[in-house]
């Protein structure tokens, strides 16, 4: 890419590429920015008519605005810190040599493969049912009560599920993170008189650091938008104690038929992820600088 | 003090044997290099000392203790590793804390040694950088620093030199043998540079699939190899090793000569060859001479100005003086 005319062709030929991608994310945006400012029913059909922000004004001072809104981060950053937290442990644990090493790093993958809502179906009727989970059987064989978990406490049951599927994605970026590490650091570490936790704290942690960063990152952009888990097993309630902004404008759109409203919450949620997105790359998103 | 005894030391990595028993006593304030060909188990005895693998049998005790089963840390022994294994994202400064951090040293002290090693290594003005933005003759500077600052009963280095370019090699060579002389504490190198082995130690392990072969001074290894293995291996060009009916003249299995040992002439002598390869050095010159009779090509050093060219007929005649016998196994006949 030396010269000026080879730059100008690679601009030439990727450009088909970078308009395709520009409409493909223009005009879905357009039209949903569109549809955010008109008063459109799926019940009244052709009747559609400008009304400015009301549409907005609706969404935002529903009750329901504030609880998706709180229920959305704290299922984000429970998420983020179950995995992180547990994901660096098992990392610890895989990288440690034992028989049977391979199969056990295969299995420990295997969670992320199942579609969300197999796995939320089988949490909820296999592990949390309270007559006929596997934990209410674990309660009663110790003579306990069997907790009712999605309606006893359902955001925290989500958060459990979704941590279960996230937990082998972030497990693995920090394993290959801990087995990039320098042994004769560790080595010379040791040789210094660190003991096993300062090492961890001094030496292993920060070498994390960027994987941990990926490992946020990514799963930031996909919490952000977790959808099935909740429809199949609480469909946002009991109440609204289980939804989040996206089961909200699911809501909204798909069963009031509100195709503005839910427009508007659509738009609401975009400008949010964004602000997240700022503050996540100002925070740390120097870690990835090389 | 650092006095290291390894008492039957003996390693192996499931079946195999890496070390067989061995014995070898490191006095106080001694620099010695062990050196051999790569996989000779040189790094492995290293690390053995250093505590860093466990040993299978026998008894390491520094200073008359027992250290066989104590931890790395509590062995009093600093070691700069081959990588130099420098903590990337802490400061020069905080590399060279660590240790000190970790023996939980009151700040001034710490501070007082920082700045006692950075002007011995001449770090002053990078304490603040990271390892990354440093040559590799300062991160080496580093490695050591952080070494120094422990004040630890010996020093073990692992191959410290080997990823630095031929230029720094020398410089540094010259600083770490400088630091011996200034710190006076025990210090065991590894390398399988013969070069370094030579200049720089007090004495010399030659180890061969974890067999010391020899133990002594640079110039006691050098005059009077006890097989062939270390006449082979000592010394830059290699001793030219002679078998067949030539050896069996002076009663033995191999003669070795070194190349200085050769006279070299156009007129007449003990062995007639022909030149191939000159290497010029300016102040000597090796030539490559094919001897007939011999599969080997023998090397040979004259002076720089000694002008002979490729396929010239020459005559060498060895002084018998500096003629090295062997027997059968090998081994030096006095």
């Amino acid at each position: 890419m030396a010269t000026k005319h080879s730059r100008m062709s690679a601009r030439l030929m990727i450009s088909p590429a970078v308009l395709l991608l520009l409409g493909w994310m223009l005009i879905p945006l357009s039209m949903t920015l569109y549809f955010s400012f008109l008063r459109y029913n799926l019940l009244m059909p052709g009747m559609e008519e400008f009304t400015g922000l009301t549409n907005y004004r609706f969404f935002l001072t529903d009750p329901a605005f504030f609880a998706a809104l709180w229920n959305t981060i704290a299922l984000v950053v429970g998420v983020l810190v179950v995995t992180v937290i547990g994901g660096i442990l098992l990392a610890l644990l895989l990288d440690q040599p034992f028989f049977g090493q391979g199969i056990v790093r295969i299995l420990v993958i295997a969670p992320f493969f199942v579609m969300p809502t197999v796995s939320a179906l089988v949490w909820k009727n296999m592990f949390m049912n309270p007559v006929n989970g596997l934990f209410a059987h674990a309660a009663k064989a110790l003579g306990l009560q069997p907790f009712d978990f999605l309606s006893s406490a359902p955001l925290a049951s989500i958060i459990g599920i979704v941590s279960w599927q996230w937990l082998p994605f972030a497990t693995l970026i920090l394993l290959t993170a801990l087995q990039s590490l320098d042994q004769e650091q560790l080595e010379a570490a040791e040789m210094d008189g660190a003991p096993w936790i300062k090492r961890f704290w001094y030496i292993m942690l920060p070498h994390l650091a960027r994987a941990i960063t990926v490992v946020i990152l990514i799963q930031t952009i996909f919490l952000l938008s977790v959808f099935a888990e909740i429809l199949v097993t609480t469909n946002g309630g009991p109440g609204t104690a289980s939804t989040n902004l996206t089961y909200l404008i699911y809501m909204q759109s798909l069963l009031q038929f509100d195709v503005g409203g839910g427009s508007a919450g659509g738009v609401v949620a975009i400008i949010l992820a964004n602000i997240v997105a700022i503050f996540l790359m100002r925070m740390i998103g120097k870690n990835l600088d090389a | 003090m650092g006095r290291i005894t390894l008492d039957k030391v003996r390693k192996a990595f499931g079946d195999i044997e890496v070390i067989p028993p061995l014995d070898l006593t490191i006095e106080d304030g001694e620099f010695v290099v062990f050196v051999g060909p790569s996989g000779c188990g040189k790094s492995t005895l290293l690390r053995l000392i250093a505590g860093l693998e466990d040993v299978s049998g026998g008894q390491i005790r520094i200073d008359r203790e027992d250290a066989t089963n104590l931890p790395p840390a509590k062995r009093g022994l600093a070691m700069v590793f081959q990588s130099y294994a420098l903590y990337p994202h802490m400061s020069v400064r905080k590399n060279i804390a660590f240790p000190m951090k970790m023996a939980g040293l009151p700040q001034d002290e710490q501070e007082r040694r920082i700045e006692a090693a950075a002007k011995a290594l001449n770090l002053t003005d990078y304490l603040d950088r990271k390892p990354g933005q440093l040559s590799g003759g300062q991160r080496q500077r580093v490695a050591i620093g952080r070494a120094i600052v422990r004040e630890p009963a010996a020093f073990l280095f692992d191959e410290p030199l080997s990823n630095l370019d031929a230029a720094l090699r020398v410089g540094m060579r010259l600083e770490i043998s400088e630091l011996h002389k200034r710190l006076a504490t025990t210090m065991i190198y590894v390398t399988h540079d013969q070069v370094e082995a030579m200049t720089m130690a007090d004495k010399i392990v030659v180890l061969r699939a974890g067999n010391i072969e020899q133990v002594g001074s640079p110039l006691e290894l050098y005059n009077r190899p006890r097989n062939v293995f270390v006449a082979g291996f000592i010394g830059s060009p290699k001793m030219n090793l002679i078998t067949g009916a030539e050896a069996a003249k002076h009663n033995a299995t191999t003669i070795g000569i070194r190349p200085e040992h050769l006279a070299i002439s156009t007129e007449g002598g003990a062995w007639k060859g022909e030149i191939g390869v000159s290497e010029h050095l300016g102040s000597d010159t090796f030539f490559h001479v094919t001897v007939e009779g011999q599969v080997e090509p023998l090397t040979v050093r004259a002076s720089g100005e000694v002008s002979l060219s490729y396929g010239d007929t020459v005559w060498l005649t060895p002084n018998e003086a500096n003629l090295h016998r062997f027997d059968a196994e090998g081994l030096r006949i006095a």
